[in-house]
């Protein structure tokens, strides 16, 4: 995959952002060649700084789980595989794959890559790294899950620079499993995190949990030295960051709010680089218990959300509507189907057929995410309109991702970045470990294995389309918005792509550079 | 004076040993646990209750604070449980930080609070009293929050002087990184303590010895640094001791503000993450510091003006 496809892809998506936003931004795609600033340029020092994560901040890349650290190993790390900014696969140190007709076994050929030691990329690194994931002793290893599928005792090197991989079942999905977070190729025999060898852009030079790392430019990486010589990734909590990105402390600040970026706007010292729709807000609705189990009362609270105003107003209008489904302008999202509209009198007409209407329920949340108590204020003026009565439940933000699996019927939802099939298995199948709607259907996780086995991508999206439809009309996802991903950037800064977190061009220091 | 300190540490002790079983019981109350907090839906349930049996969170709050306090007793505050080093690390990597803020802050405070209360108690209800009442009353009325604000809005992002905050900053390379922080301490501290010491300087001033001494014709200079300013300062000291807590409650806010990754930090990030270990360890010295602090108020103030009933 070359970086003239990716950039087009970026275009593609991202749809007039730029001149939307009155953003001179997003250089690095296309760009005049008379522009002096378009040009790249050699040297310098990049600060960047993400919400800080304290004692939580890890080196090791098997165990990340905050952008702070994502950004701190994509610098040093990489994977097989990267998420394009459609959330579709694309080539990184595996150079290209191939599965067998079942799906079930697959071929990768890795790329002529280096170690920051020296040493070149073998065969031997993909496996050693692939079982240090899987280790059973040592559970904070996130791609646990998602890796649950290789069948490491029958995978091999089949010379030094392929490998392959069979997985327990079938399924075309593979690389995108492999494009997840916590699957960095570490070398052989790595042991100690403290002392990061990689083959990516940046060479480590000290870290301190909370506060910094450091890293310096790697001559020898295979996809072109950076142009920066070093990178510092640094933590701040969000007025910190402001501040610094504003005061010249810093050239790039991840995760900005949209308030921060209206005022930013008006200033001349930062450009907001924004990503559309990059994740998603929804209610989501416990479909197993009353009253959502009556699929009447779900279609009535999803004609009942004023999303244009939910987005105008918790979102401060940086965001676009979602239309009750997850993967807006991803890879397999069906662009076809109409928006969902307000519609009081028939959800009105619904409610008073399952008799559920001018009773109280209860919505569900906590200051877990920004807007999520906001939305859940709003949504009650909202359905109060039909005679709804809807209590705002607060809970406690550090537990309230494991309370929405079980408690409550209605609450809070927000994912971020990850491919469509990627949801579906975390949260949609009855097995799913996250599965906050408790949407437990055999058809339904029949009809995902069975889409998830073919190996023609057209025939795999019609299926997925159909189950996203069914998903769309009968489960317990409320989807109302997709906000966008704020990024602030200095003065000087340029090559900063506006994409979705967690692929490839996020958080990417080696092809940005300072004017 | 002796058997004083000593009956002072006896207590100290106690009162040790009480706080830190209450600080151990209330974060147990909180809802969670360490292993929780890794369950960011990146961790399925599954490896989230194999963590809690690896961190043997699984075992019963009575066995984990007995061992913690076993070890704590041994010197050892024991192993973080979301970072897995040890606490006492972590104390010390945060309260680098903090301490030289506060001594920064007590360092300008202090002499200023001392010289504006005096400057006030000799010039009771005078029109420069009422002038820096009225001033110093003011700074301690605004939030911290807002000084700090106020501050880099108009020094950092617009005049472009000091540095907005201490990101990627080294204290030892640019002690200008201190200027913002402390002149957001100094407001309500310097209101607190100037107050104290104007109180002082005016019952001492009142106080039948001064008036004697003033009768027999004792200079003026003489009179308030010998027999006035040893008075003032008694309650300045104790205010002083207190000014403890305000100053946290500041430091807390101003490090968020600053990023300096200090004790406060350190302290909200150990509750959040609930990891007990680390937040047992940055209580216990914060008591430490409070007890040491207030005996040696205590301490100093009897050997200002030597009187029985502070022995008691």
């Amino acid at each position: 995959m070359s970086e003239a496809l990716n950039r087009r892809g970026f275009l593609g998506l991202a749809g007039g952002l730029a001149g939307g936003l009155g953003l001179a931004a997003v250089t690095g795609c296309g760009g005049s060649a008379g522009d002096p600033a378009a040009r790249p340029q050699q040297g310098g020092r990049f600060r960047a700084v993400y919400a800080g994560g304290g004692t939580k901040e890890v080196l090791d890349p098997h165990v990340q789980s905050l952008f702070v650290d994502i950004a701190r190993h994509k610098a040093m790390y990489e994977k097989l595989v990267e998420l394009g900014p459609d959330l579709k696969p694309v080539p990184r140190l595996a150079e290209k794959w191939e599965p067998d007709a079942q799906a079930a076994t697959w071929r990768f050929t890795l790329r002529d890559a280096t170690f920051h030691d020296g040493r070149k990329l073998t065969a031997e690194d993909v496996l050693y790294s692939l079982s240090r994931v899987a280790d059973p002793t040592a559970p904070e290893r996130v791609a646990q899950s998602s890796l649950a599928a290789l069948d490491l005792r029958r995978c091999r090197a089949v010379d030094p620079r392929t490998v392959e991989l069979t997985l327990t079942a079938p399924n075309a999905e593979f690389p995108a499993l492999l494009a997840g977070i916590g699957t960095q190729i570490v070398r052989a025999g790595f042991k100690d995190p403290s002392k990061p060898v990689g083959t990516g852009p940046f060479s480590f030079v000290s870290f301190e949990a909370g506060r910094s790392m450091v890293a310096r430019r790697f001559d020898e990486y295979w996809d072109g030295a950076a142009r920066i010589e070093e990178l510092h990734v640094l933590s701040a909590e969000a007025e910190a960051r402001a501040n610094a990105v504003q005061g010249g402390q810093a050239e790039y600040a991840n995760d900005m709010t949209a308030t921060f970026a209206r005022t930013a706007e008006a200033g001349r010292s930062v450009r907001i680089v924004a990503a559309k729709g990059s994740t998603l807000h929804a209610f989501v609705m416990k479909v197993d218990r009353p009253p959502f189990d009556n699929p009447d009362v779900r279609m009535a609270f999803k004609l009942l959300a004023d999303r244009q105003r939910l987005v105008d107003v918790v979102l401060a209008g940086r965001g676009e509507v979602a239309n009750d489904l997850f993967g807006k302008g991803y890879q397999y999202y069906p662009a076809d189907l109409p928006q969902r509209e307000r519609d009081v009198e028939r959800a009105k007409s619904l409610l008073t057929k399952a008799g559920a209407l001018n009773k109280e329920f209860e919505i569900f949340t906590a200051d877990a995410s920004a807007g999520f108590v906001e939305a859940a204020t709003l949504f009650a003026e909202q359905v109060a309109e039909a005679g709804v009565k809807l209590k705002v439940t607060t809970g406690s933000a550090q537990t309230y991702a494991k309370d929405l699996l079980t408690q409550g019927t209605l609450g809070s939802h927000r994912s971020g970045a990850m491919p469509i099939p990627q949801y579906f298995t975390d949260r949609l199948l009855s097995k799913s470990p996250f599965n906050v709607t408790h949407w437990k259907r055999p058809e339904f996780d029949a009809g995902f294995a069975a889409a998830q086995v073919l190996t023609d991508e057209d025939a795999r999206a019609a299926k997925y389309g159909e189950l996203q439809r069914t998903l769309r009309d009968e489960g317990g996802i409320l989807a109302w918005g997709h906000p966008d991903f704020l990024v602030a950037v200095g003065p000087k800064v340029q090559g900063v792509e506006a994409v979705p977190p967690n692929t490839l061009d996020s958080g990417r220091f080696d092809k940005v550079w300072l004017a | 004076m002796r058997s004083y300190a000593a009956q002072r540490a006896a207590l100290a002790v106690v009162q040790l040993a009480v706080l830190s079983v209450l600080v151990f019981v209330l974060t147990s109350l909180l809802p969670g646990d360490a292993a929780d907090q890794r369950f960011v839906e990146t961790l399925t349930p599954d490896q989230v209750e194999r963590m809690r049996e690896q961190l043997g969170l699984d075992r019963p709050a009575i066995e984990r604070f007995t061992d913690w306090f076993g070890n704590v007793l041994s010197g050892d505050l024991g192993t973080s449980l979301i970072s897995g080093g040890p606490v006492l690390d972590i104390v010390r990597a945060s309260l680098g930080a903090t301490l030289v803020l506060t001594l920064a802050t007590l360092a300008v405070v202090v002499p200023l609070a001392v010289a504006l209360g005096i400057v006030m108690g000799t010039r009771e209800n005078g029109r420069l009293d009422r002038a820096i009442t009225s001033v110093t009353l003011a700074l301690s009325a605004i939030p911290d929050f807002v000084v700090a604000v106020v501050l880099v809005a108009v020094f950092s992002l617009q005049l472009g002087w000091l540095p907005a905050t201490w990101i990627g900053g080294d204290l030892l390379a640019s002690p200008v990184l201190l200027v913002l922080p402390v002149a957001v301490l100094f407001g309500r501290t310097v209101c607190l303590l100037s107050r104290q010491v104007r109180a002082g300087t005016i019952t001492a001033l009142n106080a039948e010895y001064v008036v004697q001494a003033r009768r027999l014709g004792v200079p003026r200079r003489r009179l308030l640094l010998r027999h006035v300013l040893p008075n003032a300062a008694v309650p300045g000291v104790q205010e002083l001791a207190r000014t403890g807590d305000t100053l946290l409650g500041g430091v807390l806010v101003v490090e968020a503000i600053f990023a300096i990754p200090g004790f406060a930090t350190a302290l909200i990030d150990g509750v959040e993450t609930r990891d007990v270990p680390v937040v047992q360890g940055l209580t216990l010295v914060l008591a430490v510091a409070a007890l040491l602090i207030n005996l040696g108020a205590d301490l100093v103030c009897n050997r200002l003006v030597p009187r029985t009933e502070l022995l008691r």
